[in-house]
Parts: structure tokens; sequence; C-alpha cells
């Protein structure tokens, strides 16, 4: 286990090193660690990600090693334990800055085909409240589409729009509306 | 220019178990130049003394609908409680169109006998009159029910005051979680009573046209789920769990079916549910679009409801047997949450423009737009069971306010309930 993050730091620091010595713009470095790993291909993804580099370490600790455990979930360096994805106003669209969060459930959830999530989608207060019920449910669908295009199975999901209703911040500015408008992806059964 | 005055109903909730002493009060933060000079003569009392002062509660109503302006206690000439004490060359002098005087009596203070006279200053003549007997219980509701005369008596419309309000409050416990519950009480805020609670999000309650039930969502099982209860016996069914959405019911003039949004089929669409039978008729197919909130016309012949095929929410309007949808909004790119008025004339929506969300009024036939309220976090519009009004729910000072604003936009109320944030208000029908 340790010899295990031992490895796996130092492929990231090495890609770390690797991207922002390079410092593309389009964060090249990121795809191809990304496809490698699940097979899925992620270049439409990797065109819009300009400013990946730090994703681009994390996500190669889950694409350097090929067990898991559901420590992973948790470890902070991990793009696992990051599992809310945020959205613009009355947009449904993963942001190119998320796109490697979601890549690396997609690739945990089709390396584990037995775990499952439930895929929250919320939004800000702006508007009307049956509106954005809607709105919260597009969301998780958006997520739930780009997962199974990137490894998921149907069956893995559950999809739960609680709209405007559970704001993640109380209050009405802009800062606590960015931090609502979100998908949580919550893994069940732990 | 709108003149500003107050006037402050503070009304004890002693039934709200979440919030013992919360203050519910109705403010008129914006009335019409055209009210109507009204002298209510205090009630006289005969035998035991009535636990109500009806005619305080019948001002109170006549002051809280912005459209009569009652005189000053003060300024009123003399006290008559029958005809006979009337001088009505007196009244003129003080330019009080109507004249309302009455007497309460009981023997035994269980028992009550009211009586009424509303008189046409001008012409020296009675407009109407009635006597009642109640019991102590009913002196609250009939001082509403007079009112009620008065207000159709001089305006030609039909009084709201003997409604209710059904509406949903969030409090924070102690715990710091988030309590909610749905509402209903008397259409001037008194008599609060708790229809249901829970530590999830309640929303969207819709009245039966009966008045009897409610139509409701609420997320206790995790998920969006659609409720129909009985407000007499508190019994209550759930009548829509399905996959996904289940959302935004609106009844149908008839009482039997609830229009609501399913996307048990992978995307929102609006459903006619019959409710005998559980019987579902899908009436919008559109795989691209959020396609929600649907709201009968008075006919019960159409759907109006929430799409955003076109792009941005947008108000549509459908056959409620199923067909093509026709656009009803152009003005703006966020209209929603749409209410026909009783009369079926008009649409009120919340209409946005950069960002702010305002009550808008629309005449049906001619397509005019009109911009009711000013503040920009204005939601929820539905309409009084007369057309005058449309209440709606919006921000004051942080919390969750309900407001009132006539369809002409000139009179404006306010309702709130200090440390409570009250939200999705529903106007019930007229009393039956």
């Amino acid at each position: 286990m340790n010899r295990f993050k031992f490895s796996a730091l130092l492929v990231a620091l090495f890609l770390l090193s690797a991207c922002s010595g390079n410092a593309t713009k389009d964060g090249v470095g990121d795809d191809v660690l990304v496809e490698e790993r699940n097979g899925a291909s992620t270049s439409g993804v990797s065109d819009q990600n300009a400013d990946g580099r730090d994703l681009g370490a994390e996500a190669s600790v889950v694409v350097g090693e090929d067990q898991f455990s559901s420590s992973e979930l948790d470890d902070p360096s991990n793009p696992l334990s990051n599992r809310i994805i945020y959205f613009d106003y009355d947009s449904a669209s993963v942001r190119p800055q998320d796109q490697a969060i979601v890549e690396a459930h997609a690739a945990y959830l089709g390396k584990n085909p037995n775990l499952s999530v439930r895929l929250e989608g919320h939004t800000d207060e702006r508007g009307s409240r049956e509106y954005n019920l809607a709105l919260g449910e597009r969301r998780a669908l958006s997520i739930r589409q780009l997962l199974m295009l990137q490894g998921a199975s149907a069956q893995q999901f559950r999809v739960t729009s609680f709209g405007e209703e559970r704001p993640a911040v109380d209050g009405s500015d802009e800062s606590a509306w960015s931090q609502n408008r979100r998908v949580e992806i919550v893994y069940i059964g732990r | 220019m709108i003149r500003k005055w107050l006037l402050k109903l503070g009304i004890l909730l002693a039934f709200l178990p979440l919030q013992a002493q919360a203050l519910l009060t109705i403010e008129i933060t914006g009335g019409s130049d055209a009210a109507l000079p009204i002298a209510i003569v205090p009630f006289g009392t005969e035998g035991m003394k009535a636990p109500e002062d009806i005619s305080a509660i019948i001002r109170n109503d006549l002051a809280s609908s912005g459209r009569f302006a009652p005189l000053d206690d003060q300024d009123l000439v003399s006290r008559p409680t029958e005809q006979s004490q009337v001088n009505f060359a007196d009244w003129r002098l003080l330019r009080s169109e109507g004249l309302l005087i009455g007497k309460v009596s009981s023997q035994d203070g269980e028992t009550y006998q009211v009586q009424f006279q509303l008189f046409d200053v001008y012409r020296g003549q009675q407009l109407a009159g009635k006597r009642y007997q109640v019991p102590a219980s009913g002196l609250r509701a009939l001082g509403h029910q007079i009112a009620d005369v008065v207000y159709e008596t001089l305006t030609g419309e039909k009084g709201v005051f003997s409604t209710r309000l059904a509406f949903v409050t969030q409090v924070s416990a102690s715990d710091g979680k988030k309590r909610f519950a749905l509402q209903i009480s008397d259409a001037d805020g008194a008599n609060p009573r708790t229809v249901l609670q829970s530590t999830q999000p309640i929303m969207s309650p819709a009245w039966s046209p009966d008045g009897n039930q409610l139509a409701y969502v609420t997320f206790e099982n995790g998920k969006s789920e659609v409720f129909v209860q009985q407000l007499q016996s508190g019994q209550r069914k759930s009548v829509a769990s399905f996959d996904g959405i289940n959302s935004a019911p609106s009844w149908s003039p008839d009482g039997r079916k609830l229009a609501l949004t399913l996307s048990r089929n992978g995307n929102p669409e609006v459903y006619v549910l019959e409710l005998a039978s559980g019987e579902l008729m899908r009436v919008t197919n559109n795989a691209q679009a959020i396609d929600t909130e649907a709201v009968w016309s008075p006919d019960g012949n159409d759907i109006f409801f929430t799409s955003d095929r076109g792009g941005q929410p947008q108000i549509y309007r459908v056959p409620a047997n199923g067909g093509r949808a026709e656009r009803i909004t152009f003005e703006g790119n966020y209209n929603a949450s749409p209410d026909i008025s009783p009369d079926g004339r008009k649409l009120t929506m919340v209409h946005a423009v950069n960002g702010r969300f305002y009550i808008a009024i629309q005449d049906l036939k001619n397509g005019a737009l009109q911009v009711l309220t000013e503040s920009g976090r204005a939601e929820s519009p539905s309409f009084a069971p007369n057309g005058q009004m449309i209440l709606y729910a919006t921000e004051q000072k942080g919390s969750g306010v309900l407001a009132a604003v006539s369809v002409d936009g000139r009179i404006h109320q306010r309702l709130s309930e200090s440390g409570t944030i009250v939200r999705e208000p529903a106007w019930s029908p007229l009393k039956k």
C-alpha cells in the first residue's frame, strides 16, 4: 500500500513537472494520460482544457495504477475526491476545467462495475422553482451521459434533482449562486 | 403618485409548532389614489361582549385590500348602530361614499346575533343589509363574509376575504437544520394551520377547485413526489412517485385530474393524471426541452406551461387533450411560472429582465405585457380567485416574504412573517 502510494506520487510529480515544463496551452499531457487509462477518446475534452496542469497531475494518480480502493475517493490529491461539478447559470454543460473530474469518475466506475452513484442535480435560487427542478435534472443527466460515454454503464446511476431546494450555501450573491449550481456525485453505500 | 401608508395587523401564530411566537403581518406598501372613502362605525354591543371585534375585522379587510380608505374612528361624526340614528347629511360632509353600521348581541356568550347595514351616503339608501346568528367561534369568519358583501356591493367584484392562502415556510431549527412546513391561513394571515411538516423541502402547493384538498411536492422520500391531501382529515396519498421528476401539480377545473410534470421517460414532460383511475395521458412530447409548470385554462380546454424548446423558458399553450403547442410569450428571454386569471383573459408569470425577476401580466387577446413589480426577486405568482390581485413570493432583507399586487399594478401589499422564510404562495378558490 505504501509502495503503491509512493509510486503514484512519483508519477504525479513527474507528470506535474512535465506538464508545467511543457506549458502547453491545450493541455495535451492530460489527454494522453486519460486516454491510456480507459481507452475512451477524450480529445474533444482536452482541446478545451486550457489550464489543466494540476488536473493532469491528479489524473495520473488514477491512471497510474490498476488497483483501486475506496480510500481513493477520500484522497484529497485524487480527482475522485472531487465529487461536485459546478455549472454556469442556466447551463447543463460541463465546464472545461471540470472535464478531468468527470473523466476520473467515469474511469473509476468503469473499473468498478459493482459501484453505483447517485447524481444529485442542483441549481441556484434564481427563477422558477419548477423550471429549476427540471434544470437540476438536466445537469445530472448531462453528467450521467458523459460518465457513460467514458466507460460507466447505465445501471450504475440514480439521478435525482433537488432544483434550488437544497442549496449548498445560503445567500443571494454570485458567490453563493456559483456554489449552488452543481451536480453532486454520491457513491452509494459508502 | 402612489401614496404610502401602512396597516399592520399582528397575529400570534399560536398554532405553529415550529415557531411558537412568529408574527404575521399584512402591509399595504402602495395604495391606489382611487381608494374609496368609507365610514365603518364600530358595531354596537348588546348583552355579552363578543370575543372578536367584527367591525375591526371588516375594517382591516377593506383597508388591506387597498381599494378602500376607511375613515379614522375619531373622524366619525356619530356612532349610529341602526338606521334611525343615521343623519346622512353629516356623513356627506365627510365625503365618505359608504357608511357601514351594525350591532352584535348575545344573551349567553355562546350564540351571537349580528346585523349590518351598508348605506350609500349620497342617496341616503341602504345598499345591503343582513342579520346572522353565529356561534362565538364563527364571528371572525362572519366578519370576513360581511367584508366580502361590502366589497362586492361597492366595487362590483367578488370579495376574497373569506378565502385562504397556502404557502411553504422554512425555519432553521436550533440544531441548525432546516425545517419546512406547508401551511394554510385565512386571507388576512390569521388562523394559520400546519398541513405538513418535513425536514425536506416542500414545493408547489395547489388548491383543488372545491378548496378541500391540496396537491403538493415533497422530497421526504429522497426525491420529488406529488401528494394529494384532504385538509379536513389530514389524510394524504402519493399520486406520482415515478423515476425522475414528479412535480408541478395543477388541478383541472372539474377537480378530477391533475396536470403534472414527470420525467419518467427521460425528459420532463407535462402529463394529465386522472385521479380516480390513475390513468396517465402525456400532453407534451419534446425530448430536448424542459416542459413544466402546467396550469389549466378556466374552461379546462387548454393547458399553459413553461418550455425551453425555443432555447429559453417561455410560456406555451396546448390543448388539454394533446396537440400542437403554441407559444404565448415573446417579450424577454425568460418567462416562466404561468397562472391564468379566473376569467381566462390574462396570464401572469415571472418575467426576467437582465437577470432580475419580475411579476408581469399579459393580455391573452392582444399580447400586451405589463410589468407589475419593482423588486427584481419575485417568483411564484398566483391570481386571487376574483382576479383582482396577484399573490407572489419575493425577498426582503434576505428573507422570503409574500406580497401581492393588483392587476393594474397600483396596489401593493406585503405579508411577512418575522424569522420565517415564506414562499410558494397559492390563493384558494372562492368558497362555494
